[in-house]
């Protein structure tokens, strides 16, 4: 039942979006995301006291004479992206409170269909809902970049939306092939898809992993695959920013972790390495192409492809340590990833600009804003004791049991992010105030509501990640338990 | 069980964090004078805890672990939050605190005039507690987690005055180049959790006398961990950072880059000694590294003419022998080294920051001269602290170095050659230094010898509490050749290091340490002939010196050579995949593919264009649609 309404309220929240005019949308929209984060942490509360409960799972056949049924449930690592999504959007929300967007119903309800589709794709356990909500995840974010983005939005928007549908109808194509070697009536139920997944010959099993990589690479996205990204993030509106590198991304890192490495073990033992080392590479080549970066956005739109394909790496790892060290990164690469764009808003709305050679000494005249930025920083640097290096250390450690020596290349993400992140930190806030800093004004309360939180979660969850770990950590075990039994026979 | 003092180690961290959070958090609601106050007692609180644990452990020896929390628990990996007390970490207890307290002190006089003071605190305060950490944490991953701490300290403080690009230049320098070292540091962990199933130090330990010598695996994890210490303690190849990090405030410089952080690589190795006696190989790396960084950080400093400068490069030099030591399988010396070399180093960087503040902020030593007679109190402890890392005895260098230098004549009688010929070239540049400043005619403006002042009571001080260690310090390890038995530190430490033997006869001792007195005051007096009796001045930067002169003064060149091999090929490598990589060659095909598929296709365009309304309409329906699509 909880994952039904959490499934459902964010869209009977946008309807009734249109009960509300002017500034009070975005209160409404606020107070409908509260809930639903206070919903989820009641999922949360239900799962450790009864994993199996029936709470936490909705059935009903759908489509009867294909065997496709709506099928949700939350173990785990379900819960804890929904936790995500759901503590992310509130913040995404609260962003935006000193903006006035044009045509605000509409952008705040497509912010809560967005959050609708995320949910789903979280908790879908059958493979034909699980593709219907990840399409209908592209459409809210699509219409928030085209209506709201900047200059250029058209072209740059319909390049990201053509290229992740291309990405998506490989991943279609797999989980009906998937589905036609069910054996009897077919189903695209995941217990059957991983059980006639795990029967296929070596060959089709790389096909199938491929496809899926496929899909999964272009939404991360992870190198050569990332292109549409990085003018994308820059382009949208700072809330569809976030929601595209706070939750969606995750789609694809989950994806990975729950409809394609376990559904094709064979594959995964052979193939893996390929698609570990295009993640390491992601690593480097984002971390090395932020280096060159000018503009602030820019540069953390291609930090986040570094960060992404670390996580990629350790999940598939696909040891115990690399995917608990992802999912936790996700969660934390989320809330860091949510601060470091409303740094960026925030410059930008009072500058006018995120060119990091005009800006700098912002410290000077804006201490708070400063230091609360320097401890988001640091959290993306990976700081011990801040969320970052739990989820890099633990994914470190995954990708070195499975290559050592693919370890010590995605390890340079501790140097290279240290050293992007570090220099564009001090040219911005750093030195002398210049014509465009020197009126630059601390934090507001809004801005405040945002941002303290941001850090106080970076904090706590570097301090004390053990909820996060130990949510999970069953699921996990399972998973990779079942791999490695798999391969022994 | 009865709770001693000891399982209330936790206060000692936390006195620091809570005036960390309290300077930091009250800012400016707090005085200068109280949030000087708050900070100076965390640190006097923690000092009396540390001190009565120490007591403790001087009466028992014994080890104790005290659990906090479970932090990181994956599958078979466990990383708790908890601390280790034994010999080995109460006595860097000592040396945090004690010294970290009259640094703190100083510090109320030194930075009373900066804008930045409160700041100042909180910062050093937040220091010490990771510091704590590094030390006292019961496995490799809270040392970590302390030792990434105190990086993030010391860049914070390096660039303390943040206005200054180049300060924050130098302050981003030490982190990334700590950060090179703490990969290495952090695989080093990886490894050593693949290889025991933990990262615990006594379960480490207890498997790894299951391996044999030179086991590939054990080298491989020691040479790791040294990897991280040649960042944190400043030795070649990643030692530059250092001199460049007195851009900070002169008592950062005395308790971050030279009492304690950059003492923690050789903490870390001798909290490994079980590892590394596995791996004499790596051992052999440690001295040779050790020992050629002693020798080349000592020739930059005889022609540097900046104080704080000649310090930075003299604490690299010395750093290198406490790694020779190491090396030689001198642990007990090394830790000895550690504890003599706070003493005389922080109060010889304190004395500068004495200097300083009397010369209205001048640095060059070319322009000093003379302040003997203005700045008695502080030409007293600056002439202790200058014979003391000479090594002269009965001062404290004397018997910590000479323990290092005896075990390497032991192991090697080339490492104890080269390591003398170093210690010459400190007692050099060290009484050069101190001659420039304190003697001859003044070489200031007319306005500096205007300003000259002793400094006051909250800086002196601590000067002579540090002169007085400085000076007896040394006695907490007589060697055997003076009186049998009196090596104190020797037998305290012996539970965690080992028993130490540094294999020479006890009239071959002497005799060594007889020669290398005996060449140091010959250096000495060579230094005041020099300097004193004909009054020689190193050259201003337009006259020409010789070629080979020219290089050491330049520091070799290294800067710009990593420069030239490391930063300019890594910046342009970025520029080569932003421009053509990124752009033309993988979005170039994409945008290709895009554009063939495009123009066969011009349908899809439709969707750019219409209404909002229209478009969440038909999704909205779309949805419902799909949804509820098995009632039709």
């Amino acid at each position: 039942m909880i994952t039904g309404f959490l499934i459902f309220w964010p869209l009977l929240a946008a309807f009734l979006l249109l009960l509300f005019k002017g500034e009070t949308v975005k209160k409404a929209a606020l107070a409908f995301s509260l809930i639903e984060l206070g919903v989820t942490l009641a999922a949360w509360f239900q799962y450790n006291h009864n994993p199996k409960s029936d709470n936490l799972n909705l059935y009903f056949p759908w489509i009867q004479s294909l065997n496709i049924s709506f099928d949700v449930n939350m173990d785990g690592i379900s819960t804890l992206l929904v936790f995500l999504t759901s503590l992310l959007v509130p913040f995404i929300i609260l962003s935006s409170f000193s903006k006035s967007y044009k045509n605000p119903q509409a952008f705040y309800m497509l912010i809560l269909l967005m959050q609708m589709a995320l949910v789903g794709v979280f908790v879908a356990m059958d493979g034909f809902l699980f593709y219907i909500f990840w399409e209908l995840a592209l459409l809210p974010i699509y219409f928030i970049c085209l209506l709201w983005g900047g200059e250029g939005r058209a072209k740059i928007t319909f390049k990201f939306f053509i290229y992740t549908l291309f990405g998506s109808l490989f991943m279609l194509a797999a989980l009906i092939f998937l589905y036609l070697h069910t054996p009897g009536q077919h189903s695209f139920d995941i217990k059957a898809l991983t059980a006639a997944g795990a029967a296929l010959p070596a060959k089709a099993q790389a096909v199938f992993f491929w496809c899926m990589f496929l899909a999964f690479a272009i939404k991360m996205p992870v190198f050569p695959f990332h292109t549409w990204q990085p003018d994308t993030y820059v382009n949208a509106p700072t809330q569809g920013t976030m929601l595209l590198s706070g939750i969606m991304l995750k789609m694809g890192t989950y994806g990975l972790l729950r409809w394609m490495l376990p559904v094709v073990p064979q594959a995964l033992h052979d193939w893996g390495y390929v698609a570990i080392l295009l993640s390491v590479i992601s690593v480097i080549y984002g971390s090395m192409v932020a280096i060159d970066q000018k503009d602030f956005k820019r540069l953390i739109a291609y930090s986040s492809i570094a960060h992404v394909g670390l996580i990629a790496a350790g999940i598939i790892a696909f040891n115990v340590q690399g995917v608990q060290g992802g999912i936790v990164q996700m969660i934390s690469h989320g809330i860091n990833v949510v601060g470091l764009f409303f740094i960026c808003d925030i410059i930008a709305s009072r500058t006018g600009t995120t060119e990091i050679s005009k800006l700098g000494g912002i410290r000077n005249v804006a201490p708070v804003f400063a230091l609360l930025s320097l401890i988001v920083v640091l959290g993306s640097v990976a700081l011990p004791l801040t969320n970052g290096f739990v989820g890099e250390f633990l994914l470190i450690n995954g990708i070195f049991q499975a290559h050592a020596a693919f370890a010590v290349f995605a390890g340079l993400t501790i140097i290279l992010g240290a050293v992007y992140m570090l220099r564009s930190y001090q040219k911005v806030m750093l030195g002398e105030v210049n014509s465009l800093t020197q009126n630059f004004t601390d934090l507001t309360m809004n801005e405040k509501a945002v941002l303290v939180p941001i850090v106080l979660l970076i904090i706590f969850f570097g301090v004390y990640p053990k909820p996060l770990l130990d949510l999970a950590a069953n699921d996990v075990a399972n998973l990779v338990l079942k791999y490695n039994i798999g391969l022994i026979k | 069980m009865n709770k001693t003092v000891v399982d209330f180690v936790w206060l000692i961290p936390l006195f620091p964090l809570l005036g960390y959070l309290i300077t930091g958090l009250l800012n400016r609601k707090l005085s200068k004078n109280l949030a000087g106050l708050v900070a100076c007692s965390a640190l006097a609180a923690s000092f009396i805890v540390a001190l009565l644990i120490f007591l403790e452990e001087n009466h028992t020896r014994a080890s104790h672990t005290v659990v906090l929390f479970d932090w990181i628990s994956s599958g078979n990996f466990h990383a708790n939050f908890s601390f280790l007390v034994d010999p080995l970490s109460s006595i860097f207890l000592m040396i945090i605190t004690g010294v970290g307290f009259l640094i703190h002190v100083y510090s109320t006089g030194y930075m009373k005039d900066d804008d930045g003071f409160r700041r100042f605190f909180s910062y050093l305060n937040l220091f010490i507690f990771f510091m704590l950490l590094l030390v006292l944490g019961d496995n490799y991953l809270i040392m970590f987690v302390g030792w990434e701490g105190v990086g993030l300290c010391s860049y914070l403080l390096i660039g303390f005055w943040f206005k200054n690009q180049a300060y924050n230049d130098a302050a981003r320098k030490a982190f990334i180049m700590n950060r090179i070292g703490d990969l290495g540091f952090l695989l080093g962990i990886i490894l050593i959790f693949s290889t025991f199933g933990s990262i615990t130090f006594s379960e480490v330990f207890k498997q790894a006398s299951g391996f044999g010598s030179n086991n590939t695996i054990i080298v491989g994890i020691t040479l790791l961990l040294f990897v991280g210490a040649m960042g944190k303690s400043a030795q070649i190849p990643l030692y530059t950072w250092l001199p460049d990090a007195m851009a900070g405030p002169t008592p950062v410089s005395a308790l971050i880059h030279a009492a304690t952080m950059v003492t923690a690589g050789i903490y870390m190795i001798a909290r490994s000694n079980v590892l590394y006696s596995l791996a004499p190989i790596s051992m052999e790396v440690v001295a040779v590294i050790g020992l050629i960084t002693a020798l080349f950080a000592a020739s930059i400093g005889i022609f540097q003419n900046d104080i704080k400068k000649v310090l930075a490069y003299s604490t690299v030099s010395q750093l290198g022998y406490m790694f020779l030591g190491l090396g030689v399988g001198a642990y007990t010396g090394a830790v000895f080294h550690v504890a003599t070399h706070a003493f005389f180093k922080a109060l010889l960087f304190l004395g500068s920051g004495s200097v300083i503040h009397a010369m209205s902020g001048e640095q060059d030593i070319r322009r000093m001269g003379g302040l003997k007679k203005y700045l008695p109190i502080t030409h007293a402890t600056f002439l202790i602290g200058t014979i003391a890392i000479s090594g002269l005895p009965p001062l404290a260098g004397f018997f910590s170095k000479d323990e290092i230098l005896a075990h390497a004549f032991g192991h090697n009688k080339f490492f104890w050659i080269l390591g003398i010929v170093g210690s010459l070239m400190t007692c050099f540049y060290m009484f050069r230094l101190y001659y420039l400043t304190f003697h001859g005619k003044f070489r200031g403006t007319h306005d500096q010898e205007h300003h000259l002042h002793e400094s006051p009571n909250s800086m002196t001080i601590p000067l002579i509490i540090l002169a007085g260690l400085a000076i007896v310090g040394g006695f907490m390890g007589i060697p055997d050749v003076f009186m049998k038995d009196s090596h104190w530190l020797s037998h305290f430490l012996s539970p965690v290091v080992g028993p130490s033997y540094s294999g020479l006869s006890e009239s071959q001792e002497l005799t060594l340490m007889m020669i290398s007195v005996a060449l140091l005051i010959i250096v000495i007096l060579a230094t005041r002939n020099i300097f004193v009796t004909r009054g020689a001045i190193p050259a201003e930067e337009d006259v020409e010196i010789s070629p080979i002169k020219k290089v050491v003064y330049n520091k070799y060149y290294v800067d710009e050579i990593y420069a030239a091999t490391i930063t300019k090929p890594l910046n342009w490598l970025s520029h080569q995949f932003n421009h053509i990589v990124e752009s033309k060659l993988i979005d170039g095909i994409v945008n290709g593919i895009g554009t063939t598929v495009n123009k066969a296709s011009n349908a899809l365009r439709y969707v750019q264009t219409g209404h909002i309304g229209f478009y969440l309409f038909a999704m909205v329906l779309s949805i419902v649609l799909m949804l509820f699509v098995k009632f039709f």
